[in-house]
């Protein structure tokens, strides 16, 4: 049984690998390099870095408050904000880029100019990466030993005070590691945003939307923005691990058993 | 005025704890077993629970403050250091540390991680940071619990000075009655959410109002029927034996007898001492020079030299003797 446990999962494990391997395979480091200087890479990477990070920006800016406030307080409708946080994770990316031109659309719900704009990619990305750094700050609140805010109350810290100098600083590796799952999320983004922020160079086409509009033109160009990507994500996906396993392994903080 | 006075009414999961206490400034300890509301005590002060009823602290009622408004130095059960600040910043977290830091001996730890830290180390980081927020109550839960045996000697010999030196009204929580009678003025024994008996150490263990108050200072308790006899009371317990006492009392009660009131022989001495019990040792524990023999439901404790003149081994058959002045009835 366990020989063919083995072959199975050599099997699968070269099935994940495939994918990523050919795109390194198929043409040399060189021609990656030198494709990546192509006019619509580089617009793509710079609409990319800008949207992504501005998206990132509101995620932390309205994502921690949220987070904090779930961690630590129960109330009327807690369960229900938890479950609304996690829609966009089961939402299909199409469904979330109709979603937004309903809502944000000229015609839509609150008539807004941004859809097809760069604002509109800020949206989209947002919406679509929020839930990964919102449920991990979550956890990351949630982790923080109840004793050492009790202990901040008895010493005359404010909630503002207890937030800032003990919450934050001691949820800090957990923070780190949801926002780069939730980078990640943002930067493959592709569904929400060609629906609502549509694929137009230098504005809003993005790296993800460069590969599918180079493919059929130049598959060398689709091939070298892959493998940027695939750069991007195995980056922020040991920065995940590395923040996870610092945040998690009691071995930082957690006292010592000498007497 | 009392310096401080609870009035306290909290429901707890099974039971409501209802409290009334008033302190000087002096040291008082909440002994009892763990689930008898000891640490919900200390929290309704600070205000990290909701409690009905009053706290005054000279003269100011605290009821309705939020727990940053409270001047008390909390030293929680584990200590609750903040992991990510150096000792000075733990300590200065509450107030400015002035000359705590030195006055508790921990200067030289100052740029220390809690971590870095000894048991006995974090305690005193522990008041430090207490008494840096200059708190008009000190509240300390289980301060020498998360100690070792050997430590704990040393930090309740030092705590109890810094204690008396303070002169602050002072809760104490904890679970052990040595620790309690060393720390304290006072003692109150709570069970169940109810105060049951309040006083001197020494108080609860020459009258202990209930059989648990007596058996947490330390007693035997064993339970039997009394007659009078005279001027004497004599006690049949379950097990036949009869024991006789000084104390007066009719029916159901619990003989209390403490360990260091017994006397081991091979046989029975022909002295003024009225309680003889013959049975067999089941256990011997050393504790520190002495050693605690049990002899069938009766532990006495001897001191390590007379344990090794008598040869003491579990399965022998020893006599415990006792006086009848030296046995408390509580009626059940």
């Amino acid at each position: 049984m366990r020989a063919a446990f083995a072959v199975i999962a050599a099997l699968a494990l070269a099935f994940l690998a495939l994918p990523v391997v050919a795109i390194f395979l198929r043409v040399s480091p060189a021609t990656l390099v030198r494709e990546l200087g192509d006019p619509v890479a580089r617009d793509a990477l710079v609409v990319s870095l800008r949207t992504s990070a501005l998206a990132q920006l509101l995620v932390v800016v309205l994502g921690t408050p949220t987070a904090y406030l779930l961690a630590t307080r129960r109330f009327r409708g807690r369960s229900m904000a938890l479950t609304l946080v996690e829609l966009p994770l089961v939402l299909p990316p199409a469904v979330a880029g109709i979603g937004l031109l309903a809502a944000f659309g000229r015609s839509g719900l609150l008539s807004t100019s941004l859809a097809f704009t760069q604002s509109a990619v800020v949206l989209a990305v947002a919406f679509v990466a929020a839930p990964f750094y919102v449920r991990t700050a979550v956890a990351a609140f949630e982790g923080v030993d109840a004793a050492l805010v009790d202990a901040a109350r008895t010493l005359g810290a404010r909630p503002w005070r207890v937030f800032a100098r003990i919450a934050l600083p001691l949820a800090a590796s957990g923070l780190g590691a949801g926002l780069a799952l939730s980078f990640a999320r943002g930067l493959g983004e592709f569904g929400a945003t060609i629906m609502f922020a549509g694929s137009l160079q230098r504005v809003t086409q993005t790296l993800p939307l460069a590969i599918y509009a180079e493919f059929a033109q130049s598959f060398d160009v689709a091939l070298a923005i892959g493998a940027l990507l695939v750069a991007f994500s195995f980056t922020l996906l040991l920065a995940v691990k590395w923040l996870r396993s610092d945040w998690i392994s009691p071995s930082r903080f957690a006292p010592s058993v000498s007497g | 005025m009392a310096a401080l006075r609870l009035d306290l009414s909290v429901a707890l999961r099974t039971f409501r704890l209802r409290l009334a206490l008033e302190a000087e400034r002096e040291t008082v300890a909440i002994v009892g077993p763990s689930g008898a509301g000891k640490s919900t005590v200390l929290r309704a002060v600070a205000g990290l629970v909701k409690a009905a009823g009053t706290v005054e602290v000279n003269g100011r009622d605290w009821s309705s403050l939020a727990p940053e408004r409270r001047s008390v130095g909390f030293v929680f059960q584990d200590y609750a250091l903040f992991p990510h600040l150096s000792v000075r910043g733990n300590v200065a977290f509450g107030g400015p540390p002035g000359d705590v830091l030195e006055r508790l001996g921990i200067e030289h730890l100052a740029h220390a991680r809690p971590r870095e830290l000894s048991g006995g180390e974090r305690q005193r980081v522990a008041l430090a940071r207490a008494l840096a927020r200059r708190p008009e109550v000190l509240l300390l839960d289980e301060p020498l619990a998360a100690l070792d045996p050997h430590t704990r000697d040393t930090v309740r010999v030092e705590l109890r000075a810094t204690l008396r030196e303070l002169g602050l009204p002072t809760l104490v929580v904890t679970h052990d009655f040595v620790d309690a009678a060393a720390l304290a003025e006072r003692v109150g024994v709570l069970v169940d959410g109810r105060m049951v008996q309040m006083g001197r150490a020494d108080e609860l263990i020459a009258s202990p109002a209930t059989p648990f108050v007596a058996r947490f200072a330390g007693g035997n308790v064993l339970h039997g029927r009394a007659r009078r006899l005279g001027t004497l009371t004599s006690v049949e317990l379950s097990d036949r034996t009869v024991v006789t006492s000084t104390d007066a009392a009719q029916g159901d009660v619990a003989a209390i007898v403490y360990p260091w009131e017994v006397t081991l022989a091979r046989t029975p001495p022909t002295d003024s001492a009225q309680n003889h019990v013959r049975a067999v040792v089941s256990s011997v524990v050393p504790v520190a020079n002495r050693v605690r023999v049990t002899v069938g439901t009766v532990t006495a404790e001897v001191t390590a030299e007379s344990a090794r003149r008598l040869q003491i081994k579990e399965g022998e058959v020893l006599v415990a003797t006792w006086k009848a002045t030296a046995t408390r009835l509580v009626a059940l």
